[in-house]
């Protein structure tokens, strides 16, 4: 056993570090760090500049233009990027779509969409959701029905987060009522620009329009967009579940969120003192730290014996649930650390032009909405109830 | 013992639960929020017709309740509805200003709803310490000059009258040397209004040369500020333990009528034993309210070390019932459309006004080693 870095992994370190120095603009780092609203000229702008240095797609092999990279790489790479403050990733085409298109999708769809993701050509959404089917995702009902070259699809998709600026949505849509639920379902590239898709927003209890509901009313759908075979979708939605992990336990996120803890403690005081020094509160961010230290070397010990070729199992379910409850632990220790502070709020503030003197100190305004934002974090991609389920029936043989 | 309400109470308690029902609404309330001072005008006054105003403060103060109890009931209503008027703020700076004396008048026109008053005693650096106060008051003939900056002043968007809490002598953390003061919000007070992240209008207020009248007895305002406090802690967490009751009503009923897997998730043993410790918290919540509310009149250890316990509760409990809440709920308590979340929100900040968990629980301890 060596859990130290090995030097071909410290020097990878210092290259991140520096790259992120040289490319990642003080404008985009500075909204990142205090929670402001991104754009998606922002999104698009951080996505611009990995690709150009060919690190857009962390995950994907060589041979399809990603960076090949091992596990531990990634992780260094994640723990960089999040410490820097760089916008994440939008994950939808890049680490969701790719894998299944990849390892199901005709070469022909393989040489149009993928180099599209990496150029920026094409937003992508996920339509996974509906309304009546959140947990219980093979209860779908959004039907695709062929008629000659085409589908016609009708139904709704929900909770599909920044669907307001995708060009494509892929989607898991029924194409059989027969035999069991999970075998009439399919997984279809739908254009979003296309006669009877209409997006909702739905507004969340941070004020923020992030989600939105998607519409479809008979849109035609040429059959060349199914990916894979018809009726097999729900095997291809499952491979992409289980199969990524990277990500899944906020690592990197939670390291940036402990540290930005860290400087808010230190600099808000209780009677005269830091508060970082009193002991409630430095128990309560000790706690979380010592969670975090775990997670961080289980997450690795996963990553790596995938990398190895391990079997996929139950690992990303636990790095999911415990991941979210440190990462929302951290933001319920914000939001108390700032105090009375914690309660005023201004959505202009968020923008990244607002220049008016803040109320209280400048990192406060965000800290409470991204605490409420964040309870998503334990219902989205599978709740962690789901997840739990996963694990007991898959691990515990219950 | 006697834990039930008298008939007076009833009455009070059933009158403002069908005025608010049938005027107050979710959507009415996002209306009300959204207005110029942070809630509505016009509800305020309906609130005074019906006595709901008189009814936190006691007779020698022009009202007709100012007992624990009677918080109880009003401010258990308010958070059932997430109302955005005033009370808070008018019951901690009403309390001072019938500690005090002398202001018999003003207190008739805020029971009538026609001032707002606001109690200004946080600062920018003293966190929930309530003795931490740096402004500073000088006497000047017969008035007094008050200079310093007060933070998140709840109500203080709104206020035409201010209670200001200033130092007159002593160190900047001492209990003693802090005088109270009432001021007029127009020369020498700069107010910044907004509203809080659940709905309130707040302000953070400058006073430079403002001038003031001394309330109460010069150096010892603390104590009225305690009592203040304590009535406000009260009502407060009972306003919490409303928001409680309906966020985990809500979350039931939800779980009846949503299917998932063919079945309602109520169904689903996980989540019928985590709402089940929602309500036995609930019960845990009323009792510890009721400890703090029926020894408001006692002295003042009893008193405060009973506040202490139960603001300490409101902030662990609060987590608890709003985080669940918004879980079994899944996307459906992330929506600004549906109420739940609303209620998770306010619960939730309420544990940062006038101390939070971490804080009562070290004040608790504090109090103990004094007995």
């Amino acid at each position: 056993m060596d859990l130290a870095y090995t030097d071909d992994e410290k020097s990878f370190r210092n290259t991140v570090r520096e790259f992120l120095k040289e490319k990642l603009s003080n404008r985009l780092a500075t909204k990142v760090k205090l929670g402001k609203r991104l754009t998606k000229q922002d999104m698009e702008e951080w996505h611009a500049t990995l690709n150009e240095k060919g690190w857009l797609a962390v995950n994907w092999p060589e041979e399809y233009g990603g960076t090949g990279w091992s596990a531990v790489q990634k992780h260094i790479f994640d723990e960089e990027c999040w410490a820097a403050g760089a916008p994440r990733t939008v994950p939808f085409g890049l680490n969701m779509l790719a894998p299944v298109l990849m390892k199901f999708g005709s070469d022909e769809q393989k040489a149009h969409y993928l180099p599209r993701i990496l150029d920026g050509t094409d937003w992508w959404c996920q339509g996974y959701s509906e309304p009546g089917a959140g947990s219980d995702l093979a209860s779908l009902r959004t039907s695709a029905v062929r008629e000659g070259d085409h589908y016609i699809v009708n139904g709704q998709k929900t909770w599909t987060t920044l669907g307001q600026h995708a060009d494509w949505i892929f989607c898991l849509v029924r194409t059989s009522t027969e035999g069991k639920r999970q075998e009439g379902i399919s997984f279809l590239l739908i254009d979003m620009n296309a006669p009877g898709v209409t997006v909702r927003p739905i507004i969340l209890i941070d004020g923020e329009h992030e989600v939105n509901e998607i519409f479809f009313d008979n849109v035609k759908v040429p059959v060349g967009n199914l990916v894979g075979e018809e009726n097999k979708g729900w095997t291809y939605a499952k491979y992409l579940l289980t199969h990524e992990r990277t990500g899944t336990a906020n690592i990197g996120n939670s390291n940036a969120a402990l540290e930005k803890l860290k400087a808010i403690a230190l600099e808000q005081k209780k009677s005269g003192k830091p508060l970082s020094e009193d002991p409630y509160f430095a128990a309560r961010m000790a706690k979380v730290e010592i969670d975090l230290k775990a997670l961080k070397t289980t997450n690795l010990r996963i990553l790596v014996d995938a990398d190895n070729g391990a079997a996929a199992g139950p690992e990303s379910s636990m790095l999911k649930v415990k991941g979210t409850i440190i990462r929302q632990e951290l933001n319920d220790l914000a939001r108390r650390a700032l105090g009375p502070y914690a309660l005023p709020f201004s959505s202009e503030a968020m923008e990244e032009g607002y220049n008016e003197e803040p109320i209280g100190p400048d990192y406060a305004n965000a800290v409470a909405a991204k605490y409420f934002n964040n309870r998503k974090m334990s219902i989205y991609a599978g709740s962690n109830e789901i997840q739990r389920e996963i694990i007991t029936k898959t691990k515990l043989g219950l | 013992m006697d834990f039930a309400l008298n008939d007076d109470r009833r009455m009070l308690a059933e009158t403002l639960e069908r005025f608010l029902s049938d005027n107050y609404d979710i959507e009415k309330r996002h209306g009300f929020a959204m207005m110029d001072d942070g809630f509505s005008k016009q509800m305020w006054e309906k609130f005074a017709e019906l006595g709901i105003i008189g009814a936190l403060f006691d007779e020698k103060a022009g009202g007709f309740g100012g007992e624990g109890a009677d918080l109880m009931v009003v401010f258990e209503a308010l958070g059932r509805h997430l109302v955005v008027e005033p009370f808070l703020p008018t019951l901690m700076a009403g309390t001072i200003l019938a500690g005090g004396g002398g202001q018999e008048a003003l207190l008739e026109q805020v029971i009538n709803g026609e001032s707002a008053i606001a109690l200004a005693h946080g600062e920018p650096s003293s966190r929930y310490e309530l003795a931490s106060v740096s402004s500073i008051a000088e006497q000047s003939g017969k008035e007094w000059i008050i200079n310093g900056d007060k933070s998140v002043v709840l109500g203080g968007s709104a206020a035409t009258q201010l209670v200001v809490s200033a130092r007159t002598t002593g160190e900047a953390d001492s209990e003693n040397g802090i005088s109270l003061f009432l001021v007029e919000a127009t020369n020498g007070v700069t107010k910044r209004n907004y509203s809080t992240i659940n709905g309130y209008g707040a302000a953070e207020i400058k006073l430079e040369n403002a001038s003031g009248i001394l309330l109460g007895e010069v150096d010892h305002g603390y104590e009225l500020v305690e009592r203040a406090y304590a009535a406000g802690i009260v009502a407060i967490s009972v306003e919490a333990l409303g928001a409680m009751h309906v966020a985990t009503d809500l979350t039931v009923e939800y779980t009846k009528q949503r299917k998932q897997f063919g079945i309602p998730i109520g169904k689903f043993q996980a989540l019928q034993h985590r709402m089940a410790d929602m309500l036995i918290e609930l019960e845990q919540m009323r009792s510890s309210v009721m400890n703090a509310a029926g020894n408001l009149d006692k002295d003042r250890l009893d008193r405060e070390k009973e506040v202490s316990a139960c603001k300490h509760l409101v902030g662990t409990i609060g987590r608890q019932v709003a985080e669940e809440a918004i879980q079994i709920h899944g996307g459906m308590g992330m929506t600004w459309e549906y109420a739940v979340g609303h209620f998770a929100k306010h619960i939730i900040m309420i544990d940062h006004v006038l101390g939070d968990t971490d804080h009562h629980l070290e004040r608790y301890i504090a109090l103990g080693r004094n007995t």
